[in-house]
């Protein structure tokens, strides 16, 4: 394995363009999303996106934040060269629903707001309720994992320059 | 961020290694050892230790279980003190006033200064109390897995060496590398293939 601050910093490339790769499936196929989790009613952009675009040694950060706000600047910025760099994602399951967000770069989880769960009277309860807690927090993990696996699975095959990446180019432009 | 915040986040890490002995009696051992240690009355500026995920300014291991369900629940806490630079420089200056008077000269040496300076640190150290942060983290041993409730880069350094130190484990932090690289998924030709990858254009 390579050194830690090297691959880190000579593979967030991969985060970003599995950001961007995730953008174009919920936009386009909501159904293969859906198969890889059971009782998943959908998985959307939420209120917040980041992009990075990278030009003549300049890189310019485009954040397009608020519950009403269109994607149309953020899809402009992929027209201009851009790739997706941090995304607030919402997740909804059953009645229950997950907001959150990941940073490209590292993958990290932040800013996850999971379903209630019930209420801490008393010693006792503690212990309930993390494990309620950590049941809720599994469910986004376990859906990261499996589109990240998804990803890179495709992103190693030769499809992925032949099918995958024409696919987006036309996404990107419509 | 605790593990039970309205809002959390999460870095994951892959645990590589085995305890050796039993299980539980190692974890908690390891725990109680290396468990934080009160500097309000030591002249010391940050210290950094296990504490119980309950009552975590009160550690106590033999009375608190790190088990919870299949997993070890437990928390980083990083004691901290904060001296506000303007205080620093209030008791230096006079400090230094002291000095000069004392030894009737206009001017004192970079080492004094700086010897000064250090005392007075000390002495501030010794009277003002440390800020408690806390970061819970669950640990399932079974699949090697970590979850560490926060994102902040120092926090993450300081879990990773303890934990080192600890237990004699290896934390590796996933991100878009160690995650594809570590997946069971992956077979040797493919984990070859995605050493080759290299970035790619979404526009012409």
């Amino acid at each position: 394995m390579l050194d830690v601050s090297v691959s880190y910093n000579r593979y967030k490339f991969l985060g970003h363009e599995f950001l961007t790769w995730l953008w174009f499936m919920i936009d386009t196929d909501q159904n293969y999303i859906k198969s890889l989790q059971e009782d998943l009613i959908s998985f959307e952009i939420h209120n917040r996106i980041v992009l990075e675009n990278s030009f003549d040694n300049l890189t310019e950060n485009i954040t397009i934040k608020g519950d009403d706000a269109g994607l149309e600047e953020a899809k402009l910025s992929l027209q201009k060269g851009g790739v997706v760099t941090e995304c607030n994602f919402s997740l909804k399951m059953g009645d229950l629903e997950w907001k959150f967000n990941i940073k490209g770069e590292s993958l990290n989880i932040s800013s996850l707001k999971s379903p209630e769960t019930g209420n801490i009277e008393k010693k006792e309860d503690i212990e309930g309720v993390v494990l309620e807690k950590v049941y809720l927090y599994e469910k986004v993990v376990t859906l990261l994992e499996k589109l990240y696996t998804q990803f890179i699975a495709l992103r190693i095959k030769n499809t992925w320059k032949e099918k995958t990446v024409p696919l987006i180019k036309n996404w990107i432009q419509s | 961020m605790g593990l039970l915040s309205s809002s959390v986040s999460i870095t994951q890490y892959k645990v590589i290694g085995e305890v050796n002995g039993n299980l539980t009696a190692t974890i908690t051992e390891g725990l109680k050892k290396f468990s934080i240690t009160d500097i309000d009355h030591e002249p010391v500026q940050k210290t950094a230790g296990w504490t119980c995920f309950e009552n975590p300014y009160i550690p106590d291991f033999d009375k608190t279980s790190c088990i919870i369900g299949t997993y070890f629940i437990f928390s980083l806490r990083i004691d901290k003190k904060s001296i506000p630079s303007k205080i620093i420089k209030k008791y230096y200056m006079a400090e230094i006033a002291k000095k000069l008077a004392e030894s009737e000269r206009e001017h004192l040496s970079r080492n004094e200064k700086k010897t000064i300076k250090d005392n007075v640190v000390n002495f501030l150290s010794l009277r003002i109390p440390a800020s408690p942060n806390i970061y819970d983290i669950l640990w399932n041993y079974e699949e090697s897995f970590l979850w560490f409730f926060s994102n902040q880069k120092a926090a993450n350094e300081e879990l990773e060496t303890l934990f080192s130190k600890t237990f004699r484990l290896k934390l590796v932090r996933l991100f878009p590398y160690t995650m594809a690289d570590l997946s069971k998924t992956l077979t040797d030709k493919d984990r070859d293939l995605f050493n080759t990858i290299s970035p790619i254009k979404f526009v012409d």
